[in-house]
């Protein structure tokens, strides 16, 4: 492991050298909210900031992303035959994406690229991207990252972790991925590792303590699926639910998405969209049937995925890195550390006749 | 890396009318580049993503057998967008076809059992593959006897009505095709509901005896208990699913029931497995 001081002073030029190597996103402040953008030249990244509203995913999966194109002109040879477009997938850094962030990536992966199937887009955009990790000092209240197998100064996921230190920046690297985007933006300003590494250890546990809400999981794995299902709680925990969908969009961890076609004159695409199991249409057979055609039974299939059903897929912990946005989003304020609360302690009533 | 979304073109080489609504065509696909059906290789109960380009994809059992080579067939009910348009369709189009997807009937398991077909309405496409596999010279003698029992609502309803002729007629098939109701004098089959007549023509359940069901809710529904009464054990109770998809991969998020994809991990099922999943389907 290697650990270089980054002067903010050389920061803006570090940066801007290495977008000669990469294409570089990071958070900029737009109106009032922050938002993952690709820098523009002499665009700098705002690391002075909580995080985004918006999770950092539709860097790597758009929220909407062409797949392939075709044409419908039959004087053409291959018309009606679908096509694989150009993307470019060249070098792309994010600069002060948050750890929990970053770590989501490594849970969806396991959807997107599993033992029989791969997802050429997600992936090619995973592989090539290089991940700018900002530790994060100054927590929410509505911050659990810690009991979600996550925290403020977690590297899984990460190709370097850059820690705020006043006047500089330590980066400590963890892959080759981040070594690279090191020497691309210059900065080899070696240091005294062992007491920076003291310093930043200290710097990890003032931040792991100012967390202070968390969710127990422990129980989770060894609850039936089908009583978890049947549950009592879920008509209540979904009363007030409008089925906006914002808890879905917003979230670091949610992939879901559709596939349409889309046609202009003789010429179209074929796109995905993310798409949410918020909606009545995701579920709707074209018999007219769903399987999921009530607001509870879509909330309890959102929280079971993330809680349950997840897990026991992957034999992993929950599909949740604990950044709340879901919870400051939610505008009947649904807090899934109060639905993982009731999963995880819940016993089946037995009564006696 | 392969794209998994990338459809095989094809051509349609033929369009039957199958049904006297005429609801429900079949489609008779062939692979426009040399080698594509080689690498589509397929069991019986897979399915397959059948692409439009400029309208989507649908999800379609795979009607034809691993035994029939040449060509892919679907029988496709017109139901929406896509179905709509490939009804509108003619023989020469082209289009995409992209799988084959999910797993099968679990044929390593059938090999050397009694296998009893248990049918309804539309839903008899991957029957009808697994009837024509299991009838090929090559294949018939590693099972044991072979009962189908499929039902329409009236004799036009019926599909693949030649074949049901020609098995009628063979002595290693035992045939019970049924109609809810007609005013046809010269019908000579059963009439009656589908559970009905599993009750009364269905061999008893054992060890050695399998039943593979695939049809609408309601004849599902009214079967099972038929099939309890006659000791069919919930492993040896094999079901085909539907759901909406899109990916048909594992992928997109919206097939799920727990934590299985109908379209993955499915879509068939033993009812013992169902047993233990949520009841969302």
């Amino acid at each position: 492991m290697k650990v270089i001081k980054i002067n903010k002073e050389n920061w803006a030029g570090g940066l801007e050298k290495s977008k000669g190597s990469y294409r570089l996103f990071g958070p900029v402040k737009n109106n009032e909210l922050h938002e993952f953008k690709q820098l523009d030249k002499e665009e700098l990244p705002d690391c002075d900031y909580f995080n985004t509203r918006l999770s950092p995913k539709s860097i790597i999966y758009p929220q909407s992303e062409t797949m392939f194109e075709f044409s419908l002109d039959e004087n053409r040879e291959d018309h009606h035959i679908l096509k694989e477009i150009d993307t470019d997938y060249s070098p792309r850094a994010i600069i002060g994406i948050r750890p929990c962030d970053a770590a989501a990536f490594l849970l969806v992966k396991r959807n997107f690229s599993t033992p029989e199937y791969k997802d050429s887009y997600w992936l090619n955009a995973y592989e090539t991207t290089t991940f700018i990790g900002l530790a994060c000092g100054n927590p929410h209240d509505t911050c659990f990252c810690t009991t979600t197998g996550c925290g403020p100064f977690n590297e899984e996921g990460l190709d370097l972790l850059l820690v705020d230190a006043g006047d500089c920046y330590f980066a400590k690297t963890i892959t080759s991925k981040g070594e690279n985007f090191l020497r691309a933006a210059g900065w080899d300003a070696g240091t005294d590792v062992e007491t920076v590494c003291e310093q930043i250890k200290t710097m990890k546990q003032e931040a792991e303590a100012k967390i202070t809400s968390f969710v127990a999981t422990d129980k989770l794995k060894d609850k039936k699926t089908t009583d978890l299902f049947d549950a009592p709680f879920w008509e209540e925990t979904a009363f007030a639910c409008i089925n906006c969908g914002a808890c879905t969009y917003a979230c670091p961890t949610c992939w879901c998405f559709d596939i349409q076609d889309e046609v202009s004159g003789y010429s179209g695409i074929r796109i995905r969209n993310w798409d949410s199991c918020m909606y009545p249409l995701f579920t709707l057979h074209g018999s007219g049937h769903n399987p999921r055609s009530t607001n509870m039974q879509r909330v309890r299939q959102r929280f079971m995925h993330k809680l349950k059903y997840y897990p026991d897929r992957y034999g992993e912990g929950i599909l949740c890195v604990g950044c709340g946005r879901c919870i400051r989003l939610c505008s009947v304020n649904i807090d899934i550390r109060r639905v993982c609360d009731l999963m995880n302690s819940y016993e089946v009533q037995v009564t006696s006749d | 890396m392969q794209n998994p979304y990338l459809p095989y073109p094809v051509r349609i080489d033929e369009i039957t009318t199958e049904t006297e609504d005429k609801n429900l065509k079949t489609f008779r696909l062939v692979f426009i580049n040399p080698g594509d059906e080689e690498k589509f290789s397929y069991k019986s109960g897979q399915f397959a993503e059948l692409s439009l380009a400029g309208k989507g994809e649908i999800p379609i059992g795979i009607a034809s057998s691993p035994t029939e080579k040449g060509y892919v067939t679907f029988t496709v009910n017109k139901v929406g967008l896509v179905t709509s348009c490939l009804h509108s369709m003619k023989a020469g189009d082209i289009m995409g076809l992209r799988g084959p997807l999910g797993n099968s009937y679990p044929w390593d398991i059938l090999e050397g059992k009694n296998i009893v077909i248990i049918g309804g309405g539309f839903a008899f496409t991957t029957l009808r593959s697994s009837i024509v596999y299991m009838l090929d010279p090559a294949h018939r003698s590693k099972f044991k006897d072979i009962h189908v029992i499929y039902g329409a609502r009236s004799p036009g309803m019926l599909l693949y009505r030649d074949e049901l002729s020609a098995w009628e007629a063979r002595d290693d098939i035992n045939m019970h095709i049924t109609v809810d109701g007609t005013e046809d004098p010269n019908w000579k089959y059963n009439v009656g509901f589908v559970p009905t007549i599993t009750e009364q023509k269905a061999p008893p359940g054992n060890a050695d005896t399998y039943a593979i069901i695939c049809g609408p809710p309601i004849m599902i529904k009214f079967t099972q208990p038929v099939l309890d009464k006659l000791g069919y054990c919930h492993d040896n109770i094999i079901m085909s699913l539907e759901m909406r998809m899109k990916c048909g991969i594992g992928i997109c998020g919206r097939c799920n029931i727990g934590k299985e994809f109908v379209c993955k991990d499915g879509p068939v099922f033993t009812l013992a497995r169902l047993n233990e999943m949520p009841k969302e389907y």
